[in-house]
């Protein structure tokens, strides 16, 4: 097995921060080596060191065994380092055959050589098993997967010897993510050297070969993947054991609190009904664009409902999200970047923004009552930053989720809509989450939990329901579900029974 | 004031200190530059003077308030093309309330009537005192005696005729004034209420939406005015806002010197008051803090609830009454409504908001650096034409600084977005 790319001892600091401290990493030719880490544990700064990004204060790298020392990601991609980010680099407007040859462009005489890029786009399109695909196509009507296609074609025809993959299934649907894996065995069938980079150990354990595990800056480990255990993977990590990744809290439902009667939205939710009871984790599963954001969206008040009826309590609040809210529903939302949090104002000011009417006195606001409230939120939440005051933005994805949820806690809400809320969260942080649902539950509150990780859904939820092209197709107990029943439920939009 | 909470020591502090302090650190350095510079120019050192600093703050008083209530929309994440001409307008409505005695509605007299009543009889009081003056400077004769008392009781009632018309027209312009002003003020509110319904309703941005208004405003000034400019009788402008902001010495009124409280014109002092005010209600009140949401980001704000369009129609609606306040400046510093004198200072004003270390996109600002940003603005000025240096020098350096201080927020917001 021959090492097509080595970094050695490689350490960077940003100011007071240890980023990487004497990382070592070898990328075996023909192999998919899986970078594994929690967020902040410098995977990220080790991939921008190795794209030519940042350089790096000490270490030395070496590419088909000469030094390898890029001055910025175009001499990287030059040398034949490539990098597929999760927020696909591509120009929406631009064709497939434009967008893969963007920047190694063939020309003849100073004008475009468009046979001579019919052919390569073509070969690399083949390579990857979509010969199909018409080069002309502007690359916007192309599906999330499909798009990624072309990113990887582009990576060929820059005769990539290293594709780096940073997250690359977190929005891709389920087919999408093994039509991803079929291209990847491809590439490694080519002898291209392969770095993974992803939370979820599923994928890892099915395409990945072999590991390497980052935590804190610091290498902790490596080696084949089929001599250790997930746990131990996760040991590694996190530095400690895990005792529970899905601690469990008991609780009870009780009474019905909401009701959803037939809930359409302007086009898709249609026509989903069900209860939900006060003590109950209500999961809700199905495939990107089944409509599961769109009715939580629509039964929170942000979107349009066209026809039916939301019960809370017995009450059926108007459509905005002011009167859910006061109806006693918090909604925490999939996009903490762009709708969940306001990025560039404080903790303290994210947390208390939906309910500040205790802190108001004679029409002031009393900033040291909610100072206190704040401190005693962030503590319970164990959110960990250096103030109350610091900007939402510094925060890392896990605290910064916990703020999201403290807020809707903060605003008093009986009914908690969570919306993908373990996203891009570190491991740690999310069986806190998980163990904070499971306590919210046994103190009575309801809620209802979007996911598209089934294995959290079934360990977490008492009922898991599964949505597909817009409609609630079955709810059941999540005893009574498996991985395969919801899945093919969630394509087929049939049940299996 | 502003948004800064606590002594730094975090990054977070560093950076809301550091877009507060910054622009006021800025305007220490331009002041001592322009200092230096005098000092070595040879002649009397001009600059360092009481006169020359009030002159400064006189000069961009008008500029100053309309960027208070500017500040508010641009931290909510909007922006004011039309502040320029609806300062104009209020000015114009202000001139015009005065000149057609709108205060007539309240006080129903008739303030031109009375006011040449009491001309005639001056002229008549004058006359009769002349002739009496003249009647006893040539003594008295036989007969005279009687046309003396006679003449005596006729200056006596005119003397109080005069009297009381010179009351009643004091009376008519007791309402005449703050009738005119507080039509002038709600005018600057309704052309914010209007910029806010239009941002709100429409789906259009704010940058488009004031650019329309900004030219309706100028007709609606236009209209009112008559196409020129209108010119109230002086003596329907009250002496306090006269020298609202002037700096000459003025006559004394009861042993008070008006206009100004010690040595500073009434209007510099309102622009710190407005100031403190408005800092205040962007720090403590439920109102501030849901602008700042707001400017940071919309979707959030109304996903905890925040009625974004009424915060929107509110935070124009509030600068609109700055910008009413601005036209009372504007007004008081030429005496006379000029439809066609605000074109352009919509510029300025943004300038002085952004210098001051506000954002274009939202969620950032502070009063001090707004009124900062303007001082700059002013003291550059004033210390070019101390150094007689030409007016296209200073043109180009505001611009560099304007440059300058979007660069640095540029920077600010990289950091951010990693």
């Amino acid at each position: 097995m021959t090492t097509l790319l080595t970094m050695s001892a490689i350490s960077k600091r940003f100011g007071a921060t240890h980023a990487l401290k004497s990382v070592s990493l070898a990328v075996p030719a023909g192999k998919v080596l899986a970078l594994i880490g929690e967020n902040g544990a410098g995977k990220s700064t080790l991939m921008k060191v190795l794209s030519g990004a940042h350089a790096p204060d000490t270490g030395e790298m070496t590419l088909s065994d000469l030094p390898y020392r890029p001055t910025g990601p175009h001499a990287a991609r030059l040398a034949g380092v490539s990098m597929i980010y999760q927020e696909l680099n591509l120009a929406p407007h631009l064709s497939i055959e434009d967008n893969i040859m963007l920047g190694q462009e063939r020309s003849r005489f100073g004008m475009l050589d468009r046979s001579a890029q019919r052919r390569i786009v073509g070969e690399a399109l083949n390579k990857l098993g979509h010969g199909d695909l018409r080069p002309e196509t502007p690359v916007q009507a192309l599906s999330v997967g499909l798009q990624q296609v072309v990113e990887i074609a582009r990576a060929l025809v820059s005769n990539a010897k290293v594709i780096v993959f940073d997250e690359p299934t977190s929005s891709l649907a389920r087919d999408d993510v093994q039509h991803l894996f079929d291209v990847i065995r491809r590439l490694k069938s080519e002898g291209l050297g392969i770095v993974y980079i992803s939370h979820f150990l599923e994928e890892i354990r099915e395409l990945c070969d072999c590991y390497a595990v980052l935590r804190d800056g610091e290498s902790v480990g490596s080696g084949d993947l089929g001599g250790i255990s997930n746990e131990q993977i996760v040991a590694l990590m996190v530095g400690r054991t895990v005792d529970e990744l899905f601690p469990q809290v008991p609780h009870e439902p009780g009474e019905i609190v909401l009701k959803l009667d037939r809930l359409c939205g302007a086009s898709i939710p249609k026509d989903v009904s069900f209860d939900l009871r006060r003590g109950e984790i209500l999961g809700i599963s199905g495939l990107v664009g089944a409509g599961r954001t769109e009715m939580l969206r629509c039964l929170f008040g942000l979107d349009e409902t066209r026809s039916g009826q939301v019960t809370i309590a017995a009450s059926a609040p108007s459509q905005s999200p002011r009167a859910r809210i006061a109806a006693g529903l918090g909604f925490v939302s999939e996009d903490r970047k762009t709708e969940g949090l306001a990025q560039t104002r404080s903790i303290a000011d994210n947390l208390t923004l939906s309910r500040l009417a205790p802190y108001v006195n004679y029409g002031w606001l009393n900033l040291s009552q909610r100072r206190q409230e704040v401190a005693r939120w962030m503590r319970v939440m164990e959110v960990k930053a250096a103030s109350q005051d610091q900007f939402v933005h510094e925060l890392s994805g896990g605290n910064q989720q916990k703020v999201a949820i403290a807020r809707v806690l903060h605003q008093g809400a009986e009914i908690l809509l969570l919306d993908e809320p373990t996203r891009g969260i570190d491991v740690g942080t999310k069986s806190q989450i998980y163990r904070l649902m499971g306590q919210l539950a046994a103190e009575g509150k309801a809620i209802i939990f979007v996911s598209s990780y089934l294995t959290e859904l079934l360990a977490v939820c008492d009922r898991v329901g599964v949505m597909s092209r817009g409609r609630l197709k079955e709810i059941r107990p999540a005893s009574e579900w498996t991985e395969e029943d919801i899945m093919s439920v969630a394509v087929s939009g049939e049940s299996s029974k | 004031m502003g948004v800064s909470e606590h002594s730094s020591k975090q990054p977070s502090y560093w950076s809301t200190l550091s877009s507060v302090l910054g622009p006021f650190l800025a305007l220490a350095a331009v002041i001592l530059f322009f200092v230096i510079a005098d000092w070595l120019k040879p002649g009397a050192d001009t600059f360092w003077t009481q006169q020359n600093f009030l002159t400064i703050a006189v000069s961009t008083a008008t500029v100053a308030v309309a960027a208070l209530g500017m500040t508010v929309v641009i931290i909510a994440g909007g922006i004011d093309l039309s502040a320029g001409t609806a300062i104009a307008l209020c000015a114009t409505v202000l001139a015009w309330g005065l000149k057609t005695d709108v205060g007539a509605v309240f006080h129903r007299g008739s303030l031109e009537q009375t006011s040449k009543q009491v001309a005639e009889l001056e002229s008549k009081v004058k006359r009769l005192t002349d002739d009496l003056k003249k009647l006893n400077v040539l003594g008295l004769e036989r007969g005279q005696a009687g046309k003396r008392s006679s003449l005596e009781v006729t200056l006596k009632t005119e003397q109080a005729a005069l009297d009381g018309a010179k009351a009643e027209v004091a009376r008519c312009r007791a309402w005449t004034a703050p009738t005119a002003i507080t039509l002038s003020v709600l005018t600057g509110c309704l052309c914010g209420c209007l910029n806010g319904v239009l941002v709100s309703t429409l789906r259009v941005v704010p940058f488009i939406v004031t650019l329309g208004t900004m030219m309706i405003y100028l007709g609606l000034a236009k209209h009112i005015g008559s196409e020129t400019t209108v010119r109230p009788i002086l003596g329907s402008i009250p002496d306090w806002l006269q020298n609202f902001t002037s700096l000459l010495e003025k006559a004394l009124w009861r042993g008070i010197p008006l206009g100004s409280w010690r040595g500073v014109p009434i209007g510099v002092w309102l622009t710190f008051v407005l100031a403190i005010g408005l800092a205040a209600i962007l720090r403590y009140s439920v109102f501030g803090r849901y602008v700042f949401a707001l400017g940071s980001n919309e979707q959030t704000a109304r996903l905890c609830g925040i009625n974004v369009p009424l915060t929107k129609i509110a935070v124009y609606s509030f600068a609109g009454f700055f910008i009413g306040m601005a036209g009372l400046y504007q007004f008081s510093r030429l005496s006379v409504g000029n439809p066609t004198s605000g074109s352009g200072l919509e510029l300025r004003i943004i300038a002085a908001v952004v210098i001051g270390g506000a954002s274009l996109s939202g969620g950032r600002g502070s009063v001090v650096g707004t009124l900062s940003g303007a001082a700059i603005m002013a003291v550059i000025t004033s210390g070019c034409t101390l150094l007689e240096l030409k007016n296209p020098i200073q043109d180009v350096i505001l611009g560099v600084i304007i440059i300058a201080a979007v660069c640095v927020d540029q920077v600010r917001q990289h950091r951010i977005a990693r």
